[in-house]
């Protein structure tokens, strides 16, 4: 293909805006001002013929970037979907005549707002590239998964099973983690009623017999550096040897650890031994194998036990737990069956305040537990003493209200689990002279920015969506396993199987250099002069994703299979050397200076609104769609997130004339909705220093407007835009119009 | 439909809802060719009729517009709505496949430009609004609709409103002969999510839902909140439009319960803890809840947003299985009877509106699987062998949470592609 230039413009009519526009008019601009190379008219674009057309000019007549003023980009992407072609769109029945009443005083306003979304289109296809492939793709299929329990294992078989090798390293000498210290385990099939076998022996036998999957025990990882499609890996053994591996992806199933009971005294934990955690109970069953369980103190045979449920979790007590663990009232339903299934005669109370044991398989298996006359007590422990005979459980039974005590020969404090999630990264520094906490890391990134996946609460790194709950902030590495969140056996492998999906999409994107979540298949990645870089670190700091090292000379090193392609280094970047081949500081700086800015006695004010592609933009759509009208001197353009804003977009705007600004992004804070993390808040923090640059110019503060804008804001986000031109009213023009 | 393309190294994925979509792009997203099948006319299932998520009150269009943005941008992904499974045959990496697509009678030329829509005047229940409202015979079904294309409602067939519909649309994208089409293809594996439906809570009959104007469900409540909902995004009284700011949300409405579905249908407590945070965002606080409960079931991590609820003094929280509610004929009041269990109290309290949280019941029952899997007697597919190569995702495996729904659908795209590469390396 010729490196030669070629713009096809392409005004659609259809849809009403061959009605309401003056269609010819736009084709003139798009010719004139717009330069575009071809420029044609057509009734109904989107349809085959109108396809045909474009496809024709790119295949005969050379055209190699397409500009469509037709629709909104949200829509007809099936049509207008052509290969190898640079695409920009200019949407004028969306962002022009379905905001604007259809009446002849609208006309010439209505018109004017086409001719400039025709303008910006050629000029954002001007300045856009067809993204070529990155140089930095790299093929690599090993999965690393470091933890070898269910999790692990389980990653690990799936994987192996679609025919990706594995290596799993684990701390412990031996595979199954926790699991393989429970006697049995709950059901995982239908129905849903007696114990099974805890099958980590079968599992160990399929990855021992797996030659795809490769086992280092008694292992740790002690550094892991590169990027998704060639990660390097060093896996250290006790002994101090050392071997390193190359690998796609990886996956964190490090599991979690039992809460110290130890903390626990007023529920008689380390007063007397016939006080256990459910991991003693589970070490009580393995030593009884399918006998009388006995209890610790002096071997009588238990004939009465007591749960206790939420030992230390779900309060807000200084050294428990927040949180529920998920598992323990199904762990001690099982745990209640030890002793029915060996001898129905042992009183077995489960004292709860919530029973909660959901979906199908849940609450069948309670109900087996309740056939089989485990008591079930709502009830509140507030203490356990060691009495003379055994525990005496003191509580408070919350349907007779009143308090009761109960003496047991054994009681079992179901306590939560603890994540090993490595480092918290986002820890702020430790104040000097604090007491230095020492926390191993799992898998000792390399990355500027900390040794582990970001937390997100309590130490579990959870993603922070729903709809996508395996994004994580660090491309290429994904957590299963309650790691993640507090789980049970079944939970764990259904978690880890899709991580291991998401990890083997993620090696295969390396592959092909396209971005993973949320802009999937996005070849683009940033570019960096490296020149004009003043080492001031912005984007290394800024990156959502850790996706920035720095390099020996303290320039900015792009690890480009770990960037999500946000831009928010291109908005932090000073010195704008960082560019996208499809989006960059000169695709959206062009089309916001290359308007029609009418001079300040024509009292029409020109609004800028820089709209997050994800949420503002299809909210405005939807308003559209709805027939809601703003503003006919705003101009929207999408952004891809709202930290890829650079303040020189906003600055050059003043510069050019324009009499308000509204920058739309998502909630940021804790529960944040930016798919780009802290893109939102990052943007929020810019502007709220442009007011210098307001200051300098002599203008007035209300001019930038910064909100945080929902999809569903379908009615609210129109009405900011004509805030802003109330405002405008208000203040006045700018006086910056040339 | 006939252009569709389909090998024993493709997956097909039976339901649009949020597993669904998200098993298909997931797979496509690893390279695999995927045809997803969708029986509504839009892509979006269940979740697309909800105001918000818990725990993190977001909005379920956010994620949605990411999905569909991911799907059309994938080429090796084919969307087929209207289009039902009507038989599968074979076995794991080489299933014959049944697709049956009924008519939209709306064809790719749509640009939803809407001059059909303004042109037609019979109206018909809403599916998206549970039949709170009317929409017309010519409609998008909701805002976000995908495939982003109008639907003519089969009953206006044959009417001059229908001709109308036609006559109006400038694109000749109305073509009302058009007829239900089948279609046999070749998969190597399948994914079935077809998800769940909320309990027909007419058939608790103490709560008199099919009787008194103000017992609603959980899910009619979640459309009230839609600004572009039955209500105008307004919380009231369906009896006489008040605004209803004494509300009472019964709990296990239809689960775990003998009588009707015997699992617990793990969403509901989220989901009315959830409902509590809308009274408080609509009336600040002027407002009571009253959650009648068994157990509070906010599992794991999120079990701090029940101690948020619960630290709200105006929401309180009684253990009690309701028994009955009759109905205040003067205020159009429901009063709930029974016994509040902790400490054995009688009551009857009236509300200004009582929101069953209704429970999840699998979509397709178990007698109607036109295929061959293993199925509970709670209706859920089981994980088991003998599936071969079909896989459960999402709720068509258990009641599950959005969240689990996504890691499941995520799970068998896994499964499938298992399948897909085998078949690939036996004939590569």
């Amino acid at each position: 293909m010729s490196d030669e230039i070629k713009v096809g413009a392409y005004i659609c009519k259809g849809c009403g805006l061959g009605d309401r526009l003056d269609c010819g008019q736009l084709a003139t601009i798009a010719e004139r001002e717009g330069k575009a190379n071809l420029v044609r008219e057509h009734d109904f674009l989107c349809n085959a013929e109108g396809v045909a057309m474009i496809q024709n000019d790119i295949d005969n007549e050379g055209v190699n970037k397409v500009m469509i003023a037709a629709c909104s980009r949200r829509s007809k992407n099936d049509a207008f979907n052509f290969d190898n072609v640079a695409i920009s769109r200019g949407n004028l029945r969306e962002g022009v005549i379905w905001t604007r009443p259809d009446t002849d005083e609208a006309r010439e306003t209505t018109q004017e707002m086409a001719a400039d979304y025709v303008r910006m289109g050629c000029q954002e296809i001007k300045y856009m590239a067809l993204p070529h492939a990155n140089e930095e793709a790299a093929s690599n299929n090993n999965l690393l998964i470091a933890g070898g329990g269910i999790a692990g294992m389980t990653a690990a078989i799936e994987a192996a099973a679609a025919g990706y090798p594995v290596t799993i390293v684990e701390k412990s000498g031996q595979l199954g983690g926790g699991a393989a210290f429970e006697y049995k385990r709950i059901p995982e099939s239908a129905p849903y009623a007696e114990l099974e076998d805890n099958g980590v022996a079968g599992m160990v036998a399929k990855i021992e017999g797996d030659s795809k999957i490769t086992v280092h025990l008694n292992s740790t990882i002690t550094k892991t550096s590169g990027a998704p499609g060639r990660f390097s890996a060093d896996i250290s053994t006790e002994s101090g040897s050392t071997s390193t591996g190359n690998f796609g992806a990886i996956i964190m199933a490090s599991g979690a650890r039992n809460y110290d009971a130890n903390q626990l005294p007023e529920l008689g934990y380390g007063k007397t031994p016939d006080v256990v955690d459910q991991t003693g109970l589970e070490k009580l069953a393995v030593e009884a194998n399918g006998g009388p369980i006995k209890r610790p103190s002096d071997g009588k045979v238990v004939e009465n036990v007591v749960f206790v449920q939420c030992a230390g979790q779900r309060s807000t007590q200084e050294g428990h737990l927040p949180y529920c663990s998920g598992h323990c009232c199904l762990t001690s339903i099982k745990q209640a069956m030890y002793f029915k299934d060996q001898n129905p005669e042992v009183d077995t109370n489960i004292i709860y305040t919530d029973l909660r044991t959901p979906g199908a398989g849940g609450e069948d298996f309670y109900r087996s537990g309740q056939q089989k006359g485990i008591t079930f007590t709502k009830g509140t422990v507030s203490e356990v003493t060691a009495g003379s005979n055994g525990p005496e459980v003191k509580f408070n039974d919350l349907i007779l209200d009143q308090e009761v005590n109960e003496s047991a020969d054994l009681v079992v404090l179901a306590t939560g689990q603890i994540p090993n999630s490595g480092v918290d990264v986002d820890a702020p520094e430790p104040e000097e002279g604090a007491p230095e906490v020492s926390v191993d890391s799992i898998l000792n990134l390399t990355y500027r920015q900390g040794k582990d996946l970001p937390h997100l609460k309590y130490g579990f790194n959870d993603s922070h969506f729903i709809c996508f709950p395996y994004e994580t902030r660090r491309t290429g590495i994904y957590s299963a396993g309650p790691v993640r969140r507090p789980m049970d056996m079944a939970q764990a492998k259904e978690d880890a199987t899709g991580a291991a999906l998401k990890a083997i999409q993620a090696l295969e994107n390396a592959k092909l250099g396209r971005a993973a979540h949320p802009r999937s298949g996005d070849l683009s990645f940033p570019n960096f002069r490296k020149e004009g870089c003043t080492q001031c670190k912005r984007c290394t700091v800024e990156c959502p994703f850790g996706a920035i090292d720095e390099d020996e000379e303290r320039y900015p090193q792009f690890n480009e299979a770990r960037c999500r392609r946000c831009g928010t280094c291109m908005g932090a970047c000073p010195v704008r050397v960082i560019s996208f081949d499809n989006y960059s500081v000169e695709t959206v700086g062009q089309q916001l200076k290359n308007v029609d800015m009418p001079d300040e006695f024509d009292e029409k004010p020109r609004i800028l609104v820089l709209a997050c592609e994800n949420d503002a933009y299809p909210a405005l759509d939807m308003a559209a769609q709805n027939g809601n009208h703003y503003s006919p001197y705003a101009r929207v353009i999408p952004v891809r997130c709202l930290g890829s804003v650079n303040t020189i977009w906003v600055t050059d705007a003043l510069n050019s004339g324009y009499d308000g600004i509204v920058l739309m992004g998502c909630q940021k804070g804790e529960n944040y909705q930016c798919h780009f993390v802290k893109g939102s808040e990052i943007a929020h923090t810019r502007m709220s220093k442009i007011d210098d640059t307001l200051e300098s110019l002599s203008l007035e503060k209300e001019r930038v407007a910064t909100y945080e804008v929902a999809i569903t804001d379908i009615e609210r986000a129109p009405q900011l835009i004509n805030d802003m031109a109330e405002t405008v009213e208000k203040v006045g023009m700018s006086p910056f119009k040339f | 439909m006939s252009d569709v393309i389909a090998t024993n190294q493709t997956i097909l994925v039976v339901g649009g809802g949020i597993s669904g979509v998200t098993a298909a792009i997931e797979a496509a997203e690893c390279g695999k060719q995927v045809i997803l099948v969708e029986k509504n006319p839009s892509l979006g299932g269940r979740v697309s009729q909800l105001y918000k998520y818990f725990p993190k009150l977001c909005f379920p269009s956010c994620g949605m517009e990411i999905n569909l943005r991911r799907a059309k941008a994938n080429r090796n992904l084919t969307v087929l709505t209207m289009t039902e499974v009507s038989a599968v045959n074979g076995e794991s990496g080489n299933y014959s496949v049944t697709l049956k697509t009924s008519p939209r009678y709306v064809n790719e030329n749509c640009t939803a430009c809407g001059e059909c829509e303004k042109a037609v005047e019979a109206e018909f229940a809403s599916e998206y609004d549970y039949g709170m409202k009317k929409r017309k015979g010519a409609y998008l079904p909701f805002n976000m609709a995908y495939p982003q294309r109008y639907v003519i409602d089969p009953n206006m067939i044959g009417t001059d409103d229908a001709q109308k519909a036609k006559d109006a649309c400038k694109y000749d994208a109305i073509d009302l002969d058009m007829q239900e089409s089948e279609t046999t293809l070749t998969v190597g594996a399948v994914i079935w999510a077809t998800g769940w439906q909320p309990y027909d809570a007419d058939k608790i009959q103490p709560y008199g839902h099919d009787r008194y104007d103000n017992v609603v469900t959980s899910v009619e409540f979640e459309r009230m909140l839609d600004p572009f909902g039955p209500t105008g995004g307004k919380i009231v009284r369906p009896s006489d439009g008040k605004e209803a700011k004494d509300v009472a949300f019964i709990q296990c409405a239809g689960s775990r319960d003998r009588n009707h579905l015997k699992h617990c249908s793990r969403i509901c407590c989220m989901a009315t803890l959830k409902q509590t945070t809308y009274l408080r965002e609509k009336y600040e606080d002027d407002f009571k809840a009253s959650v009648y409960y068994i157990d509070i079931r906010a599992i794991d991590r999120i079990d701090d947003f029940y101690q948020n609820v619960q630290a709200d003094e105006n929401v309180t929280f009684i253990k009690s299985k309701v028994a009955s509610i009759t109905e205040d004929k003067d205020t159009g009041n429901p009063i709930l009877h029974g016994v509040n269990t902790e400490g054995y109290h009688r009551y009857s309290n009236p509300h200004d509106l009582v929101v069953l949280a209704v429970g999840m019941e699998p979509s397709v029952a178990k007698s109607d699987f036109p295929i061959d899997v293993v199925v509970n007697d709670n209706g859920f597919i089981e994980a088991d062998e003998k599936n071969g190569g079909i896989f459960a995702a999402g709720c068509s495996s258990d009641a599950l949470d959005v969240n689990r729904a996504v890691q499941s659908a995520t799970a068998s795209a896994l499964r499938a592609i298992q399948v897909i590469n085998r078949v690939a390396g036996t004939e590569g």
